[in-house]
């Protein structure tokens, strides 16, 4: 369990508006200690002039709204409260946010498109989004960041009883954007959520998974693949939190890493706690190091607190290529390179098959041959 | 006309000996059988000719047609005509039968196939071994049972081509049907030119359907015996007990 012995439930205990409730992250304390901190060019100080920016546009389909409203607007920090001090600072600091609303019953005939786009990272930037998904609806938003950026921000995808909302992140940034962001998902009764997180691009990106839930029947999954290549530390910490009976979540996520510090940390917490009777949960991560120098840090947790769970398990594997599959592969005249990058591919494909709209999976797939060609 | 020669093979695992100078020579038109006790080393002579990183060869060539196979990366033996049929075969996850095909076929071939043409070829090797369509969409070998990827193996020997195939306990775990599709299979590609086989088995048992020219039986990592048909018969009747007390 690292450096503290404590409970699960109690290191995600702090929760609050404030920013003055969470002190400057030293790098010692659990939540911090796998991030460089000197490489977040003053995101967790709050000492960084925010001075950069980042363009937002939204393509919504029709019967979806997205409007930019003040600090304000009553719907912002409803479904989720910042939990630590980067989360805070953002919360505290952008000028507008991003609300998007898929009414009642709504089924639009497309996904709704979210493009994030930096505009240099000199100097630091915050942003909030909330995405809205009223009962019974069902969306499916494409959430894109690129280019380059010092940026943090909380996205809150509030989903209604019965609605179901789709998520795909891509984490596209240039090689030197620094992104640290919390997603969280709320679900009310019978909700369902599926999240998908790609994340190849920045030079370090830290991305914060959450669930919660507000009744009963709501069913998450979480599902991210990432590709870090020398130099690179991309990072993804999710929790789920079970409070309420008869949830359920499931957790996969894979990466390949390559070249000189290429780094990715997984933590992967689940909270099952007292009332949360009849809950199914499972979490997985894999680790594919193609190469010497690169280093993954997985950690799974799971805290049960209740005695009346359907199911809770987790497994974590990092490892090299399996010699096996590569020696089948070249037994039957497919050269080394060719092998690695069908094994490679299978590994990750699996995962990107998931990945509903089509021209997305296909480019991620594509930025996975990329990855591999490099 | 292709040869393979074997000659003074001596191969170690993790410095323990179990190749102790093989000598063999399998010409094109000619199946041996290669016969022998478990552990007697039948397996890694197959997998040290295919170049398996686990062992280490500590002397003797192998040649296919003069070229030192040795020399070779495993992907190279392959392009240069070598087929394994592996005794279990591994599970591939994400790699679609179909796609893995395709690869290795392009790769043995030095181009990619026409589409049209290898989609026919395909579908009637798998027609020939009894194994359904829906098999090339999943992933290889994943989920497959015993029988299925013998028969996956086949197919790969007869879409390869290869001018020698080592078959290393091809028929082992399979029933009486699926052991004569596989059969048939062995039997076509034999048929179907210039190709030399070596049969690895432990049992009589495939020799009823795929007819060896020489036996050879295996024991304590060399051969120790070597006759036509007949051998086979022998050892049917009489068993490896009178090679294993040899052996020690």
């Amino acid at each position: 369990m690292g450096l503290t012995e404590k409970p699960l439930s109690t290191l995600h205990e702090k929760a609050s508006y404030d920013l003055d409730d969470f002190d400057v992250p030293t790098g010692r304390e659990e939540a911090w200690r796998f991030t460089p901190l000197s490489r977040l060019k003053g995101l967790h100080s709050g000492k960084a002039a925010i001075t950069g920016r980042v363009l937002t546009q939204t393509y919504t389909p029709a019967g979806v709204t997205a409007e930019w409203v003040g600090r304000d607007d009553a719907r912002i920090g409803k479904a989720y409260v910042p939990a630590d001090r980067v989360s805070a600072q953002a919360y505290n600091a952008f000028e507008k946010a991003l609300v998007v609303t898929v009414p009642k019953e709504t089924v639009p005939a497309e996904h709704i498109r979210i493009e994030v786009r930096g505009g240099g990272s000199d100097g630091v930037t915050y942003g909030h989004i909330v995405v809205v998904v009223e009962p019974m609806a069902e969306a499916v938003v494409v959430l894109e960041h690129q280019g380059s950026a010092v940026y943090a921000d909380n996205i809150e995808f509030v989903v209604g009883d019965g609605a179901t909302l789709k998520v795909v992140s891509l984490q596209d940034w240039d090689a030197d954007a620094v992104h640290v962001s919390h997603h969280h998902a709320q679900l009310a009764k019978d909700a369902t959520f599926k999240g998908f997180a790609v994340t190849m691009g920045g030079d370090l990106v830290r991305l914060s998974p959450s669930v919660s839930y507000t009744g009963p029947g709501g069913d998450a999954d979480l599902s991210g693949v990432y590709f870090a290549d020398a130099g690179q530390h991309l990072e993804h910490r999710l929790l789920v939190d079970h409070s309420q009976p008869h949830c359920k979540s499931n957790v996969d996520y894979r990466g390949a890493l390559q070249g000189q510090d290429a780094h990715a940390v997984w933590i992967g917490d689940v909270i099952i706690r007292v009332e949360a009777e009849g809950t199914d949960t499972y979490e997985l991560n894999r680790n594919l190091i193609l190469t010497d120098g690169a280093r993954a840090d997985s950690v799974p947790n799971l805290e049960i607190l209740t005695g009346e769970v359907a199911g809770a398990g987790h497994a974590s594997a990092s490892g090299r290529l399996d010699d096996e599959h590569i020696f089948y592969l070249q037994a039957r005249g497919i050269p080394f390179d060719e092998a690695r990058r069908l094994v490679v591919k299978g590994f990750l494909g699996q995962l990107i098959e998931k990945i509903q709209v089509a021209e997305i999976r296909d480019r991620v797939l594509n930025a996975v041959e990329a990855e591999l060609a490099r | 006309m292709s040869t393979l020669e074997i000659r003074d093979l001596k191969v170690a695992v993790e410095d323990k000996e179990i190749l102790r100078g093989v000598n063999l020579t399998v010409q094109s038109g000619k199946t041996h059988a290669i016969m022998g006790p478990n552990g007697s080393g039948k397996s890694t002579l197959a997998y040290a000719i295919a170049g398996h990183p686990k062992y280490t060869i500590t002397s003797g060539e192998v040649l296919l047609d003069g070229v030192d196979l040795l020399a070779l990366t495993v992907d190279e033996r392959a392009r240069a005509g070598l087929f394994l049929a592996m005794q279990y075969p591994v599970e591939v996850p994400g790699v679609s039968v179909s796609n893995f095909l395709r690869t290795a076929v392009t790769s043995v071939r030095g181009e990619a196939p026409k589409l049209r043409q290898f989609a026919k070829d395909l579908k009637s090797g798998m027609d020939a071994l009894a194994i359904d369509a829906a098999f090339a969409q999943r992933n290889l070998n994943e989920g497959f049972s015993g029988g299925e990827k013998k028969r996956h193996e086949i197919l790969q020997l007869e879409l390869l081509r290869p001018k020698i195939a080592v078959l290393d306990e091809t028929d082992s775990g399979l029933d009486v049907d699926a052991l004569r599709v596989v059969s048939e299979g062995i039997n076509r590609f034999r048929a179907s030119g210039d190709t030399g086989v070596l049969l690895i088995t432990h049992y009589t048992r495939i020799l009823r359907y795929v007819k060896p020219d020489f036996v050879h039986v295996f024991a304590g990592g060399k051969i120790v015996e070597e006759g036509g048909p007949e051998l086979a018969d022998k050892l049917e009747a009489e068993g490896y007990e009178q090679y294993t007390k040899a052996s020690v």
